[in-house]
């Protein structure tokens, strides 16, 4: 195998929105590399439709402090409330800057930003759904997206397209760089870099039903991870409401915030009975569950009355051309219906992980639940868990904590790299991939066990037992089945020897990935004996202040899981009982 | 249903050139060109090589030929092609394998025509104000996914690959048209040259091939026009 090398202060793995708005802040400063598996404009990132919000007050009054307390309930109190401080804080510079550069947002007439409601934002904490949701149409993501990347082209920051990292390489506890695998051409690059962050984002691909791209299998959390680094809030996963039936194509909470309604199979808007003051707004977590509990109750439409009905035909073929063109085109595509005239088939989705690698708000990462630093090492975005989100995230909060947080990371590269001195990687740091790739191209291929097998019966049985609703037992039988497909894995092989564009030899370590954030689910799943947020037993139905108003950090333990614990940093708001 | 598939296969490191493979697949009318792929790369021969990440037509990884048109193999469903499916790499960038091509001279191509915002004014504390119609403006071009289905259907690319193409034409576009802009003088010139806009023959393969509905031949037009202002 060639070996190539490289030597850099930082590298910045992902170019979503986290990693490009790290590179931003940290390029001008230091010997900067971005290395992508996907062409940067190729992240996901861009898929994301409805909005970011802050409190521009640009519609009606409104001001951070609401936004922080929308945050905070939202998050059925498990966020770290100086953390949403932060965020909800900085939301409102971090909208005007991306405008700066060119991000182009809808506009009112008078030329502003325009805004939108968007699930669980309000006016007056609790009062009436607010309009603070900043847009462009329904892709917003897609303009974060390209505008960030444009600022890097104009900046001529360096990129790795196609290199996928798959390993790091920290000695005595302090980071030396990355080593990372060409997808053309099969060589192994090292990478020196004492300063690295991980904007990987997220791993929807442990589900079978998800809105998340293919590539999102959790490249930053497992090779930290399998280094001994926790994972945080692994537990909560958010299903977004509406998923497209069956395919889980994501259909935006925009469509609701612009007056879109949920329907049951006889046409009753069911949202009424579970959320009385803001309805289909309410957060994601209880529409989810919402809809789930009316299909469980046989309310669901359709022949096997497994879905709900997403309603836009009162809106008007204007305000769905005008705000919502590009769900509305996803349904045309891929349903064959017209949503001006007819509702539309959904379902949950898996959608969005609140828990990753544990970090401080200055994107530090954190290496056990006592708050040790790891020095030289950071993590932004959807790979990151701060927290800001807690239990379950507010619509349009996730693009904001990319940019917000993505430039905390870009910051503290530069003033690690300016107080420390470079590192030097010796040659055989390529060693452990090396002979990782070796053992996965010499073994005979078997059909069972390859990749996809192994995959498919993952993501089945996790779609089965550790979504929504979980209890005791169907999260036992889920560690035990997980147990299972990892002994096999140990077997796993491929077809394909070749080293030219090998996405096979990659979707095979992708999935170690994928069983490394399944088993810290389920294992963190299992331990806490509440219902919050996202996380929902039906054998411990409350939640539990008392006991539980902790953050779960998850420790690989040879093939188990080891789970430790860290109080929540609580602020302004007490918890309290959480009504809409 | 079974459906028949034909590939045009190329490993750089077994084979001298491209051939056709054929495959028989149980698919669903309603699935897409994308599943197929995937049927065939991950239970019959996983050395098949193809981009892809989205799935649902907002990346842009998987611009191919299929049954000799350009589009996307996510945003695609069986039941729109007829069969046998043909399918083959985009036209006009070297082939790395399979259905997999080198993109490096696309984006620099983009890279050329300064895809950014250039305005060195004092922005303020608060945004820069735009009314909806200047907002509208460059509104179709914002679309774009650098997805090259546009620039790889063009006959005057296949013939001269130093031509900027129609993707970064409008890349450049977006800017031009936005009033909060001030380099399109610059860009335009650029665009002037004897691989810029005037090439282009409006032959509207590349209107057609978009998979976003960009409308690229207008796009282009209104850049001809727009640098005819600058002289
Ligand atoms: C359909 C959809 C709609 C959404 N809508 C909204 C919304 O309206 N508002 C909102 O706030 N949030 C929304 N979200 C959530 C939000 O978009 C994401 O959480 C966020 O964009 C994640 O950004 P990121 O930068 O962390 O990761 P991504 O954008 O996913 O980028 C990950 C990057 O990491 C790279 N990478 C991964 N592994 C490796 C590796 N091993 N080596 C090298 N590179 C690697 C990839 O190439 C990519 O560049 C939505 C999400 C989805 C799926
Ligand atoms: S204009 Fe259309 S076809 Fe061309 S690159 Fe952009 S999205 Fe693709
Ligand atoms: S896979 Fe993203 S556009 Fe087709």
């Amino acid at each position: 195998m060639k070996v190539v090398r490289h030597s850099f202060d930082g590298v910045i793995v992902g170019a979503g929105g986290a990693g490009l708005r790290a590179a931003i802040e940290a390029a001008p400063h230091m010997k900067l590399a971005v290395i992508t598996k996907l062409y940067p404009t190729r992240s996901h990132t861009g898929a994301a439709q409805g909005g970011m919000s802050a409190a521009l007050a640009n519609v009606e009054e409104d001001n951070w402090n609401w936004h922080a307390f929308d945050t905070v309930k939202g998050s059925d109190y498990l966020a770290d409330q100086p953390a949403v401080d932060i965020l909800c804080k900085e939301a409102i510079d971090s909208v005007v800057e991306l405008e700066h550069w060119g991000l182009p947002f809808s506009r009112l007439e008078n030329g502003k930003i325009a805004q939108r409601r968007f699930g669980g934002h309000t006016v007056k904490e609790g009062e009436a759904p607010a309009f603070r949701a900043c847009y462009a149409a329904d892709r917003t993501g897609h303009m974060i997206l390209q505008t960030l990347y444009q600022k890097c082209v104009s900046m001529g920051v360096t990129f790795f397209d196609e290199f996928q990292v798959l390993d790091i390489k920290i000695d005595d506890g302090v980071c030396k760089g990355v080593i990372a695998y060409e997808v053309a051409t099969g060589d192994i690059h090292i990478f020196e870099a004492r300063a690295v962050t991980f904007a990987t984002g997220g791993f929807g691909k442990i589900y079978k039903v998800s809105s998340n791209a293919h590539s999102l299998t959790g490249d930053g959390p497992g090779i930290l991870y399998q280094k001994g680094i926790p994972l945080e809030d692994m537990e909560f996963y958010q299903f977004h409401p509406t998923g497209i039936y069956r395919l889980g194509i994501l259909l935006s909470e925009a469509a609701r915030g612009e007056g879109g309604i949920l329907r049951n199979k006889d046409g009753e808007r069911f949202m009424e009975r579970y959320a009385p003051s803001i309805k289909d707004l309410a957060p994601r977590d209880m529409v989810s569950r919402a809809i789930a509990t009316e299909i469980s109750e046989g309310n669901g439409a359709g022949p096997n009355n497994d879905f709900v009905y997403l309603d836009l035909t009162h809106l008007g073929a204007e305000t769905i051309k005008q705000k919502l063109p590009d769900i509305t085109d996803f349904v045309r595509t891929y349903v064959k219906i017209e949503p001006i005239d007819e509702p539309i088939p959904v379902q949950p989705t898996a959608h969005y992980a609140m828990g990753g690698i544990p970090t401080d708000v200055e994107a530090r990462v954190l290496s056990d639940a006592n708050g040790t630093i790891l020095p030289g090492v950071y993590s932004a975005g959807e790979s990151a868990c701060v927290s800001v989100h807690g239990a379950n995230r507010l619509g349009t909060n996730s693009l904001l904590d990319i940019v917000v947080f993505g430039k905390r990371a870009g910051q503290s590269m530069v003033d690690y790299v300016s107080s420390t001195k470079p590192m030097s990687l010796s040659d055989n740091a390529a060693e452990d991939l090396s002979n990782k790739i070796n053992k996965l191209m010499s073994k005979e291929h078997s059909l069972e066990f390859s990749v996809p097998r192994i995959r498919e019966e993952l993501q089945d049985s996790m779609e089965e037992n550790a979504k929504i609703f979980r209890t005791e037992d169907s999260l036992g039988k889920q560690t035990e089945i997980l147990a299972d497909l990892r002994d096999r894995y140990q077997n796993i092989t491929i077809s394909d020897k070749g080293k030219v564009f090998n996405t096979e030899l990659l979707e095979a370590i992708e999935l170690e990935y994928l069983l490394d954030m399944s088993d810290t689910t389920v294992a963190s799943a299992l331990h806490r004996k509440e219902s919050r947020g996202a996380h929902s037993r039906v054998d411990h139905v409350e939640r539990d202040d008392k006991n539980w108003l902790k953050h779960s950090f998850a420790f690989k333990n040879g093939n188990s899981v080891k789970l430790d614990y860290k109080d929540v940093e609580l602020g302004n708001y007490e918890p309290k009982e959480r009504k809409y | 249903m079974d459906v028949k598939v034909n590939i045009l296969r190329y490993n750089p490191e077994t084979d001298r050139k491209g051939h056709w493979e054929e495959y028989i697949l149980e698919a669903d009318p309603d699935e897409r060109i994308l599943d197929l792929l995937h049927k065939v790369k991950w239970f019959d021969d996983g050395s098949l090589a193809f981009r892809r990440s989205c799935a649902h037509g907002v990346c842009g990884s998987d611009a191919m030929i299929v049954n000799g048109e350009n589009m996307l193999a996510c945003q695609v469903l069986v039941k729109e092609v007829s069969t046998p499916i043909k399918i083959e790499p985009i036209r006009g960038l070297p082939v790395i394998k399979d259905l997999v091509v080198n993109m490096d001279s696309f984006f620099d191509s983009y890279k050329k025509v300064m895809p950014f915002l250039v305005n060195d004014d004092e922005p303020g504390e608060r945004e820069r104000l735009q009314s909806p119609e200047d907002r509208d403006r460059f509104e179709d071009t914002t679309k774009c996914i650098l997805c090259a289905a546009c620039t790889t259907s063009c006959p005057v690319f296949w013939t001269a690959d130093t031509y900027v193409g129609p993707a970064a034409i409008v890349n450049a576009h977006r800017f031009v048209f936005d009033s909060r802009d001030n380099a399109s003088k610059q860009r335009l010139e650029i665009l002037q040259d004897i691989d810029g806009a005037f090439r282009c023959r409006t032959a509207f393969n590349c209107t057609t091939a978009c998979p976003r509905g960009i409308q690229v031949t207008k796009a282009i037009e209104d850049v001809k026009r727009e640098t005819l202002t600058i002289n």
